[in-house]
């Protein structure tokens, strides 16, 4: 386990180093210089000149990328060119939000997913299964800010339930908090539970055809009780992981969700980071963005290696 | 286990388990096979309605869809405008039908770029394998599988400039790993085949064996993926839209005019529902087709 766990992290290495390359060409190998990008057109070539210089542009590519990777290792990801804020500091003001939004949005779908994977395995090839089907489809489908937009329709503009937005933090009033989380908390739920209960449906029926729940039958368990306290439980392994992924992809991706429900978190700090054409943000927010996902993706791959020990790293791993 | 975190609507990790044999053959799995093929052919019938759409745009449309008027602005549908009119009074309904247009155009342009990107990659990684496969080829990879999709697309477009084209460009990109690692999975799986080996030994030329033995082996798993990619190219241009960062107004984007109706939700929430079931619709279309082709083609893929 501890061989496992030390090549499964040599492994994530390059791939973060690779993806710090990434991020910096984005930034900096764009067509034209990046002091025009930011200042925008209406500024002199003279201001631009000088920004440049101020923020060390003006260096070769390389100097440039190695004197960042030193500051991101050390933790620096830069000062925001909005209000000189370090954008470490915004990130870690605008996680919270984003992190509640994400497990709560998980726990949904959870809440959802499993129930009906296993309904749907269970009762393969009948109206149910094709039901859930569909309907997965259909929310695989749908946009997410239609559904945001329909359901404020809906609760907040007709009903007068839930307000539409006004993020308040869990810590100041989570009575309030949990009325302006919920329908942003239910969007994103919904969503990925369609993914979630594909995965529990498929695992589970991959399971139920193993020789030890053929024994377990034989035995004369009856059909729920194999389910429930065999099948589903090995059944839950690769359902774990896929909502690990999911995890992570929502924590760096909560864009959308958050601009329908006006919710400041991490995807809003991008988003409004390329509205103020604020490109050290942005780097650092893609940045840290991408290393959740790779270091969620490691807890992922050794939790699966815990859970299920016939799982042995090989060469092609996943980073 | 190849599944990453992907905001955006492919279709399910994982699908649907190995065909092993059915608890019960028969009428019972030629139905369900039935029932899948109508879904397939349902979400075709609606694709073709909307390249259709796209295409006639100019003879469906009531109205020129850029065209305003101050005295209708924000209506109700009524007969003149079946759909309501907007907060420029530019006719609902034509916008809708022009947006497909945009739509359909989107997720062709970007899903042609990611197979552009990923069809060579994949089949030099596959084919080629060694240092080029997995140092080079699979490393960049990963690397961009680890940026959440939509971020990816959002940073590239951001970058380069909100327009049509750039989404375009930045979705394509965001798309492409997908592909990379499926044709090199399939062009890998392939290889080994008899037929390949057969022309190996008779001393048939590399591009010939991909020309003639590999690449007609693989399309199946890549018009499955292509058609999934469709929709979540769809998708991506309505969110960057939304977002403000994809078509840019007065381009009757759904997207944008989704981002437009947000504003009117209390005076005219009609603006909110069309534009929406339209993304809706045609993702699902997509969705279908591509789920249902994957029955049907490559029963492989469903594991």
């Amino acid at each position: 386990m501890l061989q496992f766990l030390i090549r499964r992290l040599l492994l994530s290495v390059p791939v973060l180093l690779l993806v710090t390359v990434l991020v910096f060409m984005l930034i900096h190998v764009v067509p034209g210089d990046p002091g025009r990008a930011i200042l925008g057109p209406e500024a002199t070539p003279e201001a631009v000149a000088a920004f440049n210089r101020a923020h060390g542009l003006d260096r070769p590519l390389h100097v440039q990328y190695l004197s960042w990777l030193a500051g991101v290792l050390r933790g620096d990801l830069g000062r925001s060119l909005v209000d000189g804020t370090p954008v470490s500091t915004l990130i870690a003001q605008r996680l919270p939000a984003t992190v509640e939004l994400a497990v709560g949005a998980m726990l949904v779908a959870g809440l959802i997913a499993l129930p009906a994977g296993i309904l749907a395995a269970v009762r393969r090839g009948t109206a149910v299964d094709h039901a859930s089907t569909v309907l997965a489809l259909a929310g695989l489908s749908v946009p997410q800010f239609w559904l945001g937009i329909l359901l404020i329709l809906f609760f907040a503009v007709r009903l007068r339930w839930l307000p539409a937005s006004g993020y308040v933090p869990l810590t100041v009033d989570p009575v309030q908090n949990l009325k302006t989380m919920l329908l942003p908390i239910l969007v994103t739920g919904l969503r990925e539970s369609a993914v979630l209960m594909r995965m529990m449906r498929s695992s589970l029926l991959e399971v139920l055809r193993l020789d030890y729940v053929r024994t377990a039958r034989a035995k004369g368990l009856g059909g729920w009780g194999v389910i429930v306290r065999h099948a589903a439980r090995t059944a839950l392994v690769p359902v774990l992981t896929v909502s690990g992924l999911q995890l992570a992809g929502l924590l760096g991706g909560l864009v959308i969700t958050e601009q329908i429900f006006v919710i400041p978190g991490f995807g809003r700090l991008i988003v409004d980071s390329i509205l103020n054409r604020d490109l050290i943000t942005l780097k650092g927010a893609v940045l840290v963005a991408a290393t959740m996902v790779v270091a969620v993706n490691f807890l992922v791959d050794v939790l699966y290696a815990w859970l299920d020990p016939r799982i042995k790293v090989t060469g092609g791993a996943r980073a | 286990m190849s599944v990453m975190p992907n905001p955006e609507p492919v279709a399910a990790p994982g699908g649907r388990p190995a065909p092993g044999p059915e608890p019960r053959p028969g009428r019972r799995a030629a139905w369900r096979r039935f029932l899948r093929h109508r879904l397939a052919a349902a979400g075709a019938a609606v694709v073709a309605l909307l390249v259709l759409v796209a295409i006639f745009a100019p003879v469906l449309a009531p109205y020129d869809p850029l065209a305003q008027d101050y005295s209708a602005v924000l209506q109700p549908p009524s007969a003149a405008h079946p759909l309501g009119t907007d907060e420029l009074g530019r006719d609902v309904l034509s916008r809708l039908i022009y947006g497909a247009r945009l739509s359909i155009l989107a997720g062709l342009i970007s899903v042609g770029i990611a197979l552009a990107i990923g069809l060579p990659l994949g089949l030099v990684s596959g084919y080629v394998g060694g240092f080029w496969d997995e140092v080079v080829i699979m490393r960049l990879t990963d690397a961009l599988m680890a940026f959440p999709s939509l971020i990816l697309a959002l940073a590239i477009a951001a970058v380069l400039g909100p327009n049509f084209t750039n989404a375009m460009v930045a979705i394509g990109i965001s798309l492409s790993p997908t592909f990379i690692r499926l044709v090199r999975g399939q062009v890998l799986a392939v290889r080994e085949h008899e037929y390949v080996e057969a022309g190996r030994a008779v001393g048939a030329g590399h591009l010939w064996q991909i020309a003639r033995h590999i690449l007609p082996n693989i399309s199946s798993p890549i018009l499955v993926q292509v058609t999934l990619s469709l929709a979540s190219a769809v998708i991506s241009e309505a969110s960057l839209s939304y977002l403000g960062l994809g078509t840019q107004p007065p381009h009757p984007s759904w997207g944008t005019s989704l981002r437009a109706a947000q504003g009117y939700l209390t005076v005219a929430p009609w603006l909110a529902y069309w534009p929406g079931a339209a993304i809706f619709v045609t993702v699902l279309a997509f969705n279908l087709l591509g789920d249902g082709l994957r029955d049907l083609l490559d029963p492989r893929l469903k594991t």
